[in-house]
Formats: structure tokens, sequence, C-alpha cells
């Protein structure tokens, strides 16, 4: 598909707002070429119907991009024969889709009760503190960081659990943050 | 072995025997344990055998509802025509449960199996695997599993060399806790927001794409292989108080307690024992107040209760329970239970999927009021307003996100009145102003 393809999906004069800043600078490049498209190909045989890889569609998406855009969201679309508001109703009720950019080190720290009962709110502390976000989902000026408190992690007994990036850290407290944070580049 | 502690004497373990042993992740190391032959043996049997063989065990559902699981199977009609679908549930995401993580971390192929003696007993060609999309660690494993499964021929075209179609595949989820609800699953599956779905028509009927559905938790599923292969009345037999509750059951252990960890135990075990002898009781220097025994959607009990209790589904219901999804959530003394409802009540606020507005705005009320009277603006007349929101909230929805909102609130009221009482009289928090004190 050529980027003149997708772009034709939507009305003229409306560029998708994620990318507004780089509607004009860059025109925006598909994901689904080569081997990703190969693998989505791949993923349709084990769905009797294309909306079934949607979800999968936009784990692509993030896996390459690092965030949904909205022009995103029209090439996948696109491709699964789907509207753009209909993959943007999907995309917005999971949480794990980034609709934004977000730090390069992706920081879920759960405070729900059972680790709430076990001090995690020192740990989120901790975090912001220690890579200078201050705040929660807001990024570090360097771009580095984000830290966002997360609803139960499935790891309750690890209290308190953190994920950066994919990676999931157990039995974390806030004396063990920095050095968390120092193993990263 | 046992994991992250070792196994403790007292436990049973079956489906945690090989926790922690990371060499049963693999298919020869779990071909060296004897994996794979309750496959062969369910592929050689009708599915109406295998039904009758777990209807026969007395298994039920370790996902929440307890629904028997023979019986569940049963209503699935293998030749009808049609594609039958199994979805196993993953999800994992109900605060104080982390059981089905461990069963897939250490020994996938157990799940593996236990999924595809299900698809065969029901008719299903296409199994999906729905697993959270936090659980990474789970995913990979899994994942590298069905892999080695594949290469060997234990699963697709011909199943072990029968003839019999088995796929099984891994479906991701994208974080929405909903999506543990079975209709919710079916939805996220199909490329849908995780909006459950009004019952009836009943998954068996119309539930994946429209088609037979059945629809299991991994504890459930990992349970069925050690059942065949050793036979329902070998099952049956483990059971210490009610005979409608059978075989052993992982509990998963979290909050203020010395161990926290996954314990396997057999139905019916004494509560107090579990909790004082196997999990280590409570840390030095502290006393327990209080357990959520079922996972963070059944009523709070008191220690008194919890004492009381024979670990099963009707032991949990006889002190002022249930069983849930046995994630016990252990809190002492040193807590505020207006606090930890109060957060509670955020998450399921957090979760709802908006359609009910008994849920939308009932979970959101119940968390406004009670962060309020954490922070000493509560008044005598929100117990009422509460108890009287969660009336609105139970039995009345889609599913029961909301009801599941409703029941640590209620119960907390109804058990811990007195904590209440001092956050409205004293106007602030009393257990946090004695920590600053
Ligand atoms: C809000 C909600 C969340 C649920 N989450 C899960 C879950 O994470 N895992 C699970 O196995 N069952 C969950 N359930 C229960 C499922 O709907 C279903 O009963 C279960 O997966 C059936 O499997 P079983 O018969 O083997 O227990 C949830 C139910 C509700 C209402
Ligand atoms: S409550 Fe934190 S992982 Fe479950």
């Amino acid at each position: 598909m050529t980027p003149a393809e997708i772009g034709a999906t939507h009305a003229p004069g409306h560029a998708p707002h994620g990318d507004r800043a780089h509607a004009h600078a860059e025109e925006y490049q598909p994901v689904f070429t080569g081997a990703a498209r190969a693998e989505l190909d791949a993923l349709l045989t084990r769905y009797p119907t294309r909306m079934a890889a949607l979800l999968p569609a936009l784990w692509i998406v993030q896996r390459e991009r690092g965030w949904v855009s909205e022009g995103a969201m029209t090439e996948v679309a696109h491709v699964l024969e789907l509207t753009p508001a209909y993959v943007k109703g999907v995309v917005t009720f999971y949480t794990m889709y980034h609709q934004h950019p977000v730090g390069r080190y992706f920081v879920q720290v759960c405070t729900t009760s059972p680790c709430g009962a076990c001090g995690a709110e020192d740990v989120v502390r901790a975090f912001l503190e220690h890579t200078g976000t201050r705040e929660l989902g807001v990024t570090s000026p360097d771009g580095k960081f984000t830290v966002i408190e997360v609803e139960c992690l499935g790891a309750c007994g690890f209290a308190t659990p953190v994920m950066v990036n994919d990676e999931f850290h157990e039995s974390v407290t806030a004396d063990r943050v920095q050095d968390i944070l120092s193993k990263l580049e | 072995m046992g994991f992250p502690h070792k196994s403790h004497p007292r436990e049973t373990p079956v489906l945690s025997t090989h926790f922690g042993d990371s060499e049963a992740r693999s298919l020869s190391g779990w071909r060296a344990r004897g994996g794979y032959r309750a496959l062969e043996q369910a592929l050689g049997m009708t599915p109406a055998e295998i039904v009758n063989v777990v209807k026969d065990s007395g298994l039920r559902g370790r996902g929440g509802a307890g629904f028997p699981t023979g019986l569940k199977w049963s209503f699935m009609k293998p030749g009808d025509g049609k594609p039958h679908y199994l979805c196993c549930n993953a999800d994992e995401s109900e605060p104080g449960t982390f059981k089905d993580r461990e069963i897939m971390r250490w020994t996938p192929h157990a799940l593996i199996e236990g999924c595809a003696i299900a698809s065969h007993a029901i008719g299903a060609e296409t199994c999906y695997i729905y697993i959270r999309g936090e659980f990474t660690e789970p995913l990979q494993t899994v994942g590298a599993a069905l892999d080695e499964a594949y290469r060997d021929g234990i699963l697709g075209k011909s199943a072990m060399g029968t003839g019999k179609r088995i796929d099984i595949y891994i479906h991701k989820g994208a974080g929405a806790y909903i999506c543990g609800e079975e209709t919710a699953l079916m939805n996220s599956i199909e490329g849908r927001r995780g909006n459950p779905r009004i019952k009836p028509p009943f998954p068996a009927v119309a539930g994946l794409f429209g088609q037979p559905t059945t629809i299991n938790n991994v504890e459930t599923l990992a349970a069925v292989p050690p059942i065949l292969t050793n036979g329902a009345e070998w099952y049956k037999a483990m059971s210490l108080s009610n005979p409608k509750s059978t075989g052993t059951k992982l509990f998963s252990v979290c909050g203020n307690i010395a161990r926290p960890g996954n314990y396997e135990v057999t139905m019916g075990f004494p509560f107090r024992e579990f909790l004082h002898d196997i999990c280590g009781g409570a840390r030095p220097g502290h006393t327990l107040k209080a357990v959520i025994p079922g996972g963070s959607s059944v009523p709070i009990q008191t220690m008194q209760e919890a004492d009381a209790t024979l670990m099963d589904y009707e032991g949990f219901v006889a002190n002022g329970s249930m069983l849930g999804s046995g994630g016990v959530i252990v809190f002492d003394d040193s807590v505020c239970m207006v606090r930890m409802i109060g957060r509670l009540a955020r998450f399921y606020a957090h979760e709802s999927c908006a359609q009910c507005t008994q849920c939308r705005e009932g979970t959101a009320w119940v968390t406004k009021i009670l962060e309020r009277m954490e922070n000493g603006g509560g008044t005598t007349r929100d117990l009422d307003t509460l108890l009287e929101l969660s009336e609105n909230m139970t039995g009345k929805t889609i599913c029961v996100l909301s009801d599941s909102c409703a029941a640590p609130v209620v119960s907390g009221i109804q058990k811990f009145r007195h904590e209440f009482e001092a956050h409205i009289n004293g106007k602030r928090c009393p257990m946090r102003s004695a920590a600053a004190a």
C-alpha cells in the first residue's frame, strides 16, 4: 500500500491529530510493509475474520513505532477493512496502547490495595524522584522516562511489581529503585 | 518444589509440583515428567468419555464462579456441523490473584496439554489462550512451549498423528481487567472493545464468532491432565470437607503476611492453619486484622470468620465470603481499612467498561466518597449513601464487575464500621495521624 492510499481514506485537509506537527513535514510511513506485513498476514490465518487481527495489528504498530498515532490507526483500518473511527474506539478502550509518545523507558508501578498495603507508594515516589519526571504520566525532559501507576499486575505476592517496558521486576522496594534505573542505558 | 517457597509439607502439590523447576518448561523436560501421556490417552477416547471423567472428578471452575467443568463441557455438542471454540482465560487481573501466572511460567505444557484435551472433549479445532498484555514472561514461556508442541506434531493438522486438528494460539490482551469476564474476553478476541455481552445467548450456544464456545480458566484446564492420568476417583478423594468441592486448589497469598506466595492445598483445608502454619502468619510485631479470601471481588472476612473457615466453595460461603479465584489478600493492624477499600473501589472505577449506568456512576461515586472520608471529610450520612449505592450496584448490570465493587464496601462497613466511624468522628484517618506522630 502506498502512503497516498492511506491518506485517501480521510477527507482532504483533515490531517490526523497526533501527526499534525509532522503532517506537512514528513509523509506518513506505513508500518505494514515487508516483514511486518508478512507477520500480519500470518496472523490473519489464525482467525475467521479480519477484524479479529485488530489487537495483534495494534501491538505490531506499537512495537514498531513506540505508540499508536492516528495515522497508524487509519493504516490499520485500511489493512483490516475497518473504519478509522472503529479502530480508534478500540484503541481507546485498552490502557496499554499509547495514544501519545512516551519516554524511552515506560515505568508502571502497581498501587492497587494488596501492593498499597506493602509500601507501593514509596516505590512510586522513588521512581518519580530518581527519574526526574516528578509527576505521574509526564515524560522527563530528556525523553527517557515516563512513570505511571498501574492497576494490579497479577503479581501481588511479589509486592511491589514494576514493569519497565517489557521487563518485569518483582518485589521492588524504594531502596532498589536507583539500582534498577542505573542498569538502563 | 514450590515457588517462591519450597512446598510446605502440609501442601498437596499437583499443579505446583514443578513450580521453580525450570527444566519442566521444555518439551523434553515435560515429557520426562510424564507429560503428554494424558493427551495421548484422551485422543484415544471419545469426547463423551472425557466429559464423563471430568464430570465424575467433581472439578469446578477455578476462575471465580466455581461452575462444574464437566457439565459446562457437556453443553457443547460435537458433530453439530459448526466450528467450536475453546478460550483459555489467562487474563488474571483480579487483585490478589497470581496463580495462573505461575502455572504458565513454570509448566506451560501442562496448560497446553489441558487445552488440547478440552478441545477434543468439546469438539473444538481452535483454542485461543487469552493472556493479559502485562504478562510478558508467561507470554514468552507459553509461546515457546507452543512452538515446541507444533514442531513435535503434538498440535496442528494432525494432533499427535491422530488426524484430528487442534490449533492453539495466544491472543495477547492490551490492558483491561474486564476482558477476564468471559463475554468481554470473546469480544476482545474478535477485535472489539471489551464490553461484556448480555446473556443469553450463553457462549455454548453462540459465543466466539457466534459459534459454540467454552471458556475455562488456566488452573481449571491445567487440572485436567492429572485427572485423566490418575482417574476421577483419585481427584474426588481429595476433599477434606464438603464432597462438592474436590481436588486441590492453588491459593495466592499476598498483602501483610510473613510468606506471600502460591500454595496448593486439598479442598477443605482449615484456613487458620493455612494462614498460620503454611503462610507463616502475621509479620513480627503485627496482628492480622482482615482477609479477602477469593480475590478483591468477594466480601471481607474478619479473622474470627477466617479462623472458622474450611477452604472450599461451601466453607467460605458459610463464613461470610466466597472462594472466588483463590486470591487471599491479608491485612494486618498497620493498614487502614477505609483506605484499602477506597483503593479497591478506585480499581473498579478505573476498570468499569462504562456500559451500565449503575456500574459507571456507582463505582466512581463510591470511590469519591471513600477518598473524601479517608481525607477527613466524611459524614455519618455517607455510610448510608455507600450502602444505598451498593444496593443499586448489585444484581442490576450486564456483568458482575459492579457487584464486585460493592462486595468489599458493604462487608467493610458491616465488619469494620468502627474504622469508618473513627474517620468521620475524628475528621481524619486515625492511622495516618498515628504514623505522623
Ligand atoms: C469482571 C470479571 C473479571 C473476571 N476475570 C477473570 C479472570 O481474570 N480470569 C478468569 O479465569 N476468570 C475471570 N472471570 C470469570 C470468567 O467470567 C469465567 O467465569 C471463567 O473464566 C470461567 O472459567 P472456569 O469455569 O474454568 O472458572 C471474571 C469475571 C468477571 C465478572
Ligand atoms: S495488587 Fe499489585 S500486582 Fe496485584
